[in-house]
């Protein structure tokens, strides 16, 4: 039977690949609806390397069409809680 | 000391990694320099045997000191280099090379910034570097950092140490160091180049879909960014508008064959590096793609080549990320122009005599007035936005 990752677990796994990107911030501070990106200061390049790191821990691969759904730390775990697991 | 930019006065020597007698082959790292911005590698310029180290780890020294000796092979050591005994005078040839390390040798776990001998050391003290807290430039950790890891503790303090207040005057020091060196570069560079400044707003519509359509078919670590597609747009357009791609030296435009683009990288805690991506004129898209992620990362880390940061023929600066559409840069001199991109809009475009939206970005170009005029500018980003209308091709 199939193991549904928790979500507290996927937000884990977001912190901690917000804080290798951002490593000065705290993201942890950041307002659950609050646009991650221009919260952390994070750039196309950053963005990108977030959702390496993310593909990686979590085996999701997030088209490109998806990402304007991406944009708060709630948006993301849902969107990932939809597809791991 | 080798000039690592237009904003360097002075380095600071902070270790060797040759010795006399060794054989040096261009593009080998010698050592690495402390600069305001940051520690850089120091690469040899050709191949040579080392001679005479004559600046010592922690000699902070102006631009064009020497630092170390070399000969070519075959060629006599120097008196001062021969053993007690055996002087006889020979002048050695001047300096081969200068600085910079190797990349950065990726850790498990999370990313640590160190330098390449902080983590020689790390490695010989048996220090985990994940657990050593970084004073250098931008969080780096540096071989202070190391050796006071591997240090036993001295005694457990009645309190908790407050250990903020040094690091955090530290990153401040080099902060300050940061704002100086941009400082003097910008201030060079607005005081004796006439800018003219010319602006262009391009569709992107086909080279946006062209993106689409190609990482669609990539997975997310196989993808590439539209910031790769500029450059190389960028690049190609100087292939045909070569008076843009070169050095104002010596009272005259010394346009440069090989097309290195420097790529104005911000650092997350303040200021900025031009790293330089070489040859991409030569480079496919993918290739532009990984010398960029790397490039950005190595700035961000600390661990760039002195090459690196002196070899851009021209600058490209891209704010959008942050929004803004239009760029008008200061050109890093010696360099004669700057392209600027803004952020990719969606805007009203009128074309055989239909409206519509479209993904316009707007491309901006300093240029040196010494240099070219406003109609090579102008040429210049003609080209581009043709080329940029054909992704495909590029």
């Amino acid at each position: 039977m199939e193991r549904k990752i928790p979500e507290s677990a996927i937000r884990d796994a977001i912190l901690k690949g917000l804080k290798k990107i951002a490593p000065e911030a705290t993201p942890q501070d950041v307002a659950p609806d609050e646009n991650l990106r221009e919260a952390l200061d994070i750039d196309s390049f950053d963005f990108l390397d977030f959702l390496i790191g993310l593909n990686e821990v979590l085996g999701v691969e997030i088209p490109e069409a998806d990402y304007g759904k991406l944009t708060t730390l709630n948006s993301l775990v849902s969107y990932l809680s939809q597809r791991v697991g | 000391m080798p000039s690592l930019g237009a904003d360097m006065e002075e380095g600071k020597v902070i270790e060797w990694t040759i010795k006399p007698g060794d054989h040096v082959h261009r593009g080998d790292i010698i050592g690495c320099v402390r600069t305001e911005k940051a520690d850089i590698d120091i690469e040899a310029w050709e191949d040579a045997i080392v001679d005479q180290i004559l600046a010592k780890p922690g000699e902070t020294l102006p631009v064009g000191a020497v630092l170390a000796m070399f000969r070519g092979e075959g060629e006599p050591a120097s008196v001062a280099a021969l053993p007690a005994g055996e002087k006889k005078a020979e002048a050695p040839r001047a300096p081969a090379p200068v600085p910079p390390s190797p990349p950065p040798v990726p850790l498990e776990g999370e990313r640590v910034h160190a330098s390449p001998l902080a983590r020689r050391i790390a490695k010989e003290l048996g220090v985990d570097l994940s657990r050593v807290h970084g004073t250098g430039p931008h969080g780096a950790i540096t071989q202070e950092d190391v050796e006071h890891a591997a240090k036993p503790p001295e005694k457990l303090p009645e309190k908790p140490t407050q250990a903020e207040p040094v690091p955090e005057r530290t990153r401040t020091d080099v902060q300050a160091g940061m704002r100086r060196a941009i400082a003097a570069a910008m201030a060079r560079s607005n005081r004796e180049i006439p800018h003219y400044y010319l602006e262009t707003r391009i569709n992107m519509d086909r080279a946006v879909r062209f993106l689409e359509s190609e990482n669609q078919k990539r997975s997310v670590r196989d993808r590439v960014l539209i910031a790769a597609l500029l450059i190389k747009a960028v690049a190609k357009a100087l292939t045909e508008v070569p008076e843009l791609n070169g050095y104002w030296i010596d009272d005259r435009l010394q346009p440069k064959e090989a097309i290195h683009i420097g790529l104005a990288v911000a650092l997350r805690q303040g200021g900025l590096v031009v790293p330089a991506i070489h040859d991409a004129d030569a480079k496919s898209l993918d290739e532009l793609m990984q010398a960029m992620s790397d490039l950005i990362t190595r700035a961000r880390s600390g661990h760039l080549r002195g090459s690196e940061l002196t070899d851009g023929t021209i600058t490209i600066t891209n704010l959008g990320d942050l929004g803004v559409e239009t760029v008008y840069g200061v050109i890093y001199p010696p360099q004669v122009a700057l392209i600027g991109f803004g952020r990719i809009v969606e805007a009203p475009w009128a074309e055989g005599g239909m409206l519509g939206i479209r993904p316009v970005v707007t491309a901006t170009i300093a240029g040196d007035h010494r240099a070219t005029d406003g109609r090579r500018g102008a040429q210049f980003l003609t080209v581009l936005n043709r080329l940029l209308q054909e992704p495909e091709k590029l």
